[in-house]
């Protein structure tokens, strides 16, 4: 055997050797593909992650511009607009829904309707006063900002995927992953934008 | 009888300080359970403490209180070294004495 | 005192008042329960849980018949003084980092007769049911307050355990996108009322890890670590972790050794 084939064959040999040891990112997916079930509705699979989550999590939500730029395009890209062009419902529907922090976990029951979960971050109406702190202060959102159908098209967009606008945003893509229905996002939009919604009201 | 309660009690310028931790349910008779079904009231109903035999201490609980209730009395009276005895009654006619030593 | 110095102190005054007037009611509401946690602060029910775990450490029951008397739980045979302010550690009778719920399911198992799944299955209590192994590590946690938390990573399996808990805290998954980061990633934060403590730093860590695990008041329940956790990726939206899986034994380490330091105060007391 000559001294190009040892090479050749080191080199070959080297390379499952590596694969042997994952790194700390892979070894911990690994740890939670494994150590997570199935309960209730909440199935094993959610802890798989799309690419969005994947570089959220890669870059602690503060991804390179190039991967931040195309994401956000194609999450904009997949926002479904209401047909019949829309955008506002009824505020006092979408109140109950902000109050409601149902939804998606294993204790919901299939079937059962999620809720906003707006007020566990949000300050929306003077009325409640528990509110969360997470996200920014909603109160009089719309007397701030007025209610013209560019503005309404805006709060659709950011209600149904919040991530079209900030990629790695904490808030959750309440449309793009179907945790919210048009009419619900419509009756939270009304919500905000309404002037006689508690939120611009009191 | 129910599990034993907590006492501490300690003087301090002639006045005794007692804490009491109870161990009771105090269901209010007004939770259902899973299947819907009323869970039935099982409250403390009387609490008594004593100190040499004489009356301290005596109220009515109700189904106001809560789980494992925690009472908290001043008498005076007393010395370092004596004991305090408090006695709990329930409404399914289940009773609990526990004492602790003043310190 | 010149007119001067008066109309200074006035000042001062009027500033002290006005921040006192402007406390806001949240800020009350939070003086308030601090004064009801101080109040009930040597009434916890979580005592009751002590004295509980204390019998069933002494008492045999399992296949076996035996007690956990010989249970080793780090610092040997029979030890509890002291053992839950060095928990998680690496074990090298199972080759593993080992969370306090992990390591007693090992001894109910190894000593007792039980399997670990019968024990791990029905481990998370509720009003109807009190698991022994709940009252297990109130008597145990118990044993160790006032002591300070110094969990080791010098074998490599715990520092590798730490980083993937770290790892496992900035994941981002499920139908909300959340990471545990997500909640616990900012200082003065809150969901509704709750405040929330925030992990990325160390004094917060420290304070809301040694006072776990506590009793809650709102469920009248002693609740342990891994409860906990669960709790904690059920509003997460995630699946289950396993009961004393590695994940959850990794995410542990990761809060306990940066609480290294703090002297360990639970079991606590909750809402």
């Amino acid at each position: 055997m000559n001294m190009k084939w040892i090479f050749a064959l080191t080199f070959v040999l080297a390379i499952p050797l590596q694969a042997a040891e994952p790194s700390l990112d892979a070894k911990a997916r690994a740890i939670i593909k494994r150590d997570f079930q199935d309960k209730g509705i909440a199935k094993a699979d959610r802890v798989i992650q799309d690419e969005l989550q994947v570089l959220c999590t890669r870059f602690r939500d503060n991804p390179p511009k190039k991967d931040l730029e195309r994401i956000e395009k194609e999450q904009t890209r997949a926002i479904k607009w209401p047909a019949d062009g829309q955008y506002m419902g009824d505020w006092k529907a979408g109140e109950k829904l902000a109050q409601s922090g149902a939804g998606m976990t294993w204790s919901d029951k299939a079937g059962d309707p999620a809720g906003g979960n707006c007020y566990n971050c949000h300050q929306l109406s003077a009325k409640e006063i528990a509110y969360g702190t997470i996200g920014p202060s909603l109160l009089h959102y719309g007397k701030l900002r007025g209610n013209s159908v560019e503005n309404q098209r805006y709060v659709y967009g950011r209600i149904y995927n919040a991530k079209a606008a900030h990629m790695c945003a904490n808030m959750p893509r309440f449309g793009h992953l179907g945790i919210l229905t048009e009419a619900q996002i419509k009756d939270l939009v009304a919500l905000l934008l309404d002037p006689e919604s508690l939120v611009n009201k009191d | 009888m129910g599990g034993p309660m907590k006492i501490r009690a300690s003087i301090k310028d002639g006045v005794t300080e007692v804490k009491v931790l109870m161990q009771h349910e105090m269901e209010t008779g007004l939770r259902k359970d899973d299947a819907g079904k009323l869970v039935p009231a099982w409250i403390i109903t009387e609490v008594k403490a004593l100190h040499k035999g004489r009356t301290i201490l005596e109220g009515q609980f109700g189904t106001a209180v809560s789980k494992n209730p925690y009472l908290v009395f001043h008498f005076k009276g007393a010395a370092k070294g004596e004991k305090v005895t408090v006695i709990w009654v329930d409404n399914r006619g289940d009773t609990r004495s526990d004492e602790a030593e003043i310190s | 005192m010149n007119n001067l110095k008066m109309a200074a102190l006035a000042f001062a005054i009027l500033s002290l008042s006005v921040m006192a007037e402007e406390k806001s009611a949240e800020g009350k509401a939070a003086d308030e329960i601090a004064k009801y946690r101080e109040m009930i602060a040597d009434g916890n029910p979580a005592e009751f849980d002590e004295m509980r775990g204390a019998e069933i450490w002494k008492t045999s029951a399992g296949p076996k018949q035996a007690n956990l008397e010989l249970c080793n739980l780090g610092k040997g045979p029979g030890v509890v003084k002291g053992v839950y302010a060095e928990l998680p550690r690496y074990f090298p009778d199972t080759k593993r980092v080992q969370d306090l719920e992990s390591r007693l399911l090992t001894c109910m198992s190894s000593l007792q007769g039980f399997t670990e799944k019968e024990i791990a299955d029905k481990a998370i209590g509720n009003v109807n049911r009190k698991p022994a192994i709940e009252a297990l590590v109130a008597y145990v946690v118990g044993q160790s307050k006032g002591m300070p938390m110094a969990v080791s990573t010098r074998h490599p399996k715990e520092k590798e355990a730490y980083e993937i808990g770290r790892r496992i805290f900035f994941y981002r998954a499920g139908p909300y996108d959340f990471s545990c980061a997500t909640c616990h990633g900012q200082s003065n934060r809150r969901i509704r009322m709750q405040d929330l403590p925030n992990f990325t730093l160390k004094k917060e860590t420290q304070l809301a890890y040694t006072t776990w695990p506590a009793y809650r008041v709102s469920q009248g329940l002693f609740r342990s670590f891994q409860w906990r956790i669960n709790d904690c990726f059920r509003q997460q939206r995630f699946p289950e972790p396993q009961y004393a899986s590695e994940a959850t034994v990794d995410l542990t380490m990761f809060l306990a050794v940066n609480s290294n330091g703090a002297n360990y105060d639970g079991p606590g007391l909750k809402r």
